[in-house]
């Protein structure tokens, strides 16, 4: 289910690999109740490093997605996908509040970004409603 | 810490006027997989030698478990409870693979069969040839076969991809994985950046005989920036006089600042210095290494 990381990046594994298990919890490929691979099964299928994963998982526990069971394992949680899509909304705060102040930069007005916002997501429900 | 499994304290190898290994001071957790970068020459290869005591330091200590490396029968201990690949690969010519093997598995009594019986089925090693008229990648490939197999509480691995090809690079790797999953500590070298950052937690980098870099991957990745700056006028490097910075280089109207932290003061300080355009970019363990060998 899940893909190897790319140790190239800039952005820590564990870090890739939490991202990973929240999108399979969100698409709903992991369902609450899921038990997730042992530590050292998910280390050697990925090659990478167990302790790695404990700390995903140890992330995760805390974050309220798993539930790690001593000596059973880790299993996602009941409000696993409610709290996986508050967390993103969460992290795209930064990216658009990023954007919106370039926008400004660029001289664009308040008014302007809003009408730019709307009419993009205008947009997309277009292109899904002709796609269906 | 006292999980420790391996510490040295300002060690140090001088060949005559050549200073090797400087004031080296390691930490190695139990159970944890290292890192250690460094060019060719960089003492990388001299650290490994004194720490399994095949070559005495010149001054500062070492322990491994709690047995110090420069004492004779204390390193003795030391290489029945810890396993090493040497950059030589170093064999016995003369035997066969399985040979080596059966003469090797008498001298440990905590031998894996169940991991030879693993490694010689993954590599197709060839039981029957003679250790000289092995592949350069065999040889390796045996050679680790042998240092994995004896049970040992701790690897330590010069170059222990030398001479492969990338499926067998990782096949070594996922062992790796395997054995610390296990508790086992591993320690490794390598040129190979990429082998490093894929399963390493934490890493050394050693350059000129001192240590460079001395943290965990995941926080450096995390601290690590690169701050790109557009500027009307560039001001002067010396307006950055913060923490974190490593290097700064200025072209026309652009400012590059390499930064091992403090990333947000520093693009506070390039707003407050009327900067057009700010960009921070993650940066990888490769980058990190070349711009820390570039910085001295």
């Amino acid at each position: 289910m899940f893909v190897k990381p790319n140790p190239a990046s800039g952005m820590p594994i564990y870090v890739q690999m939490m991202e990973q298990i929240k999108h399979a919890v969100e698409t709903g490929a992991l369902r609450p109740g899921d038990q997730l691979p042992g530590i050292r099964s998910l280390a050697e299928t990925l090659v990478m490093n167990p302790n790695t994963v404990a700390k995903v998982y140890r992330e995760l526990e805390h974050q309220g997605i798993l539930d790690l069971r001593h000596g059973m394992g880790a299993f996602v949680t009941s409000k696993a996908r409610v709290t996986a899509r508050t967390n993103r909304v969460q992290a795209a705060e930064p990216l658009v509040k990023q954007l919106v102040e370039r926008l400004r930069k660029q001289g664009l007005s308040e008014e302007q970004i809003r009408r730019l916002f709307e009419a993009e997501l205008i947009r997309e429900e277009e292109l899904m409603r002709s796609a269906k | 810490m006292s999980t420790a499994i391996l510490e040295t304290n300002g060690l140090t190898k001088h060949y005559g006027n050549f200073k090797a290994v400087q004031d080296l001071s390691l930490r190695v957790q139990r159970g944890s997989i290292n890192g250690f970068l460094g060019q060719n020459g960089a003492g990388k290869s001299s650290t490994i030698r004194m720490l399994l005591g095949m070559m005495r330091p010149t001054a500062g200590s070492g322990r491994i478990f709690d047995l110090q490396i420069d004492k004779p029968d204390e390193s003795i201990e030391i290489r029945k409870r810890a396993a090493f690949v040497s950059e030589d690969k170093r064999l016995y010519d003369y035997m066969t693979v399985a040979q080596i093997i059966h003469f090797t598995r008498s001298f440990f009594p905590r031998w894996r069969s169940d991991l030879e019986q693993r490694m010689l089925r993954e590599f197709g090693l060839p039981l029957d040839r003679k250790v000289k008229k092995l592949s350069k990648g065999m040889r390796t490939q045996t050679a680790l076969l042998l240092a994995f197999c004896r049970g040992a509480e701790i690897l330590i691995l010069d170059e222990p991809t030398e001479g492969l090809d990338p499926v067998n690079i990782e096949k070594v790797l996922q062992l790796l994985v395997a054995f610390a999953a296990e508790g086992t500590t591993v320690f490794f070298s390598s040129h190979q950046i990429a082998e490093v950052e894929q399963i390493a937690e934490h890493i050394f980098i050693i350059d000129k005989g001192r240590l460079l870099v001395d943290d965990s991957l995941d926080r450096m990745k995390e601290e690590y920036r690169r701050i790109s700056l557009v500027f009307d006028n560039p001001p002067e490097p010396s307006s950055f006089a913060l923490d974190g910075i490593e290097r700064i280089t200025t072209a026309d109207r652009t400012m590059s600042i390499f930064a091992s932290g403090n990333a947000d003061r520093i693009v506070a300080q390039a707003k407050a210095l009327h900067a057009t355009s700010v960009e921070v970019l993650p940066v990888n363990l490769k980058e990190i290494f070349l711009e820390g060998l570039r910085a001295r």
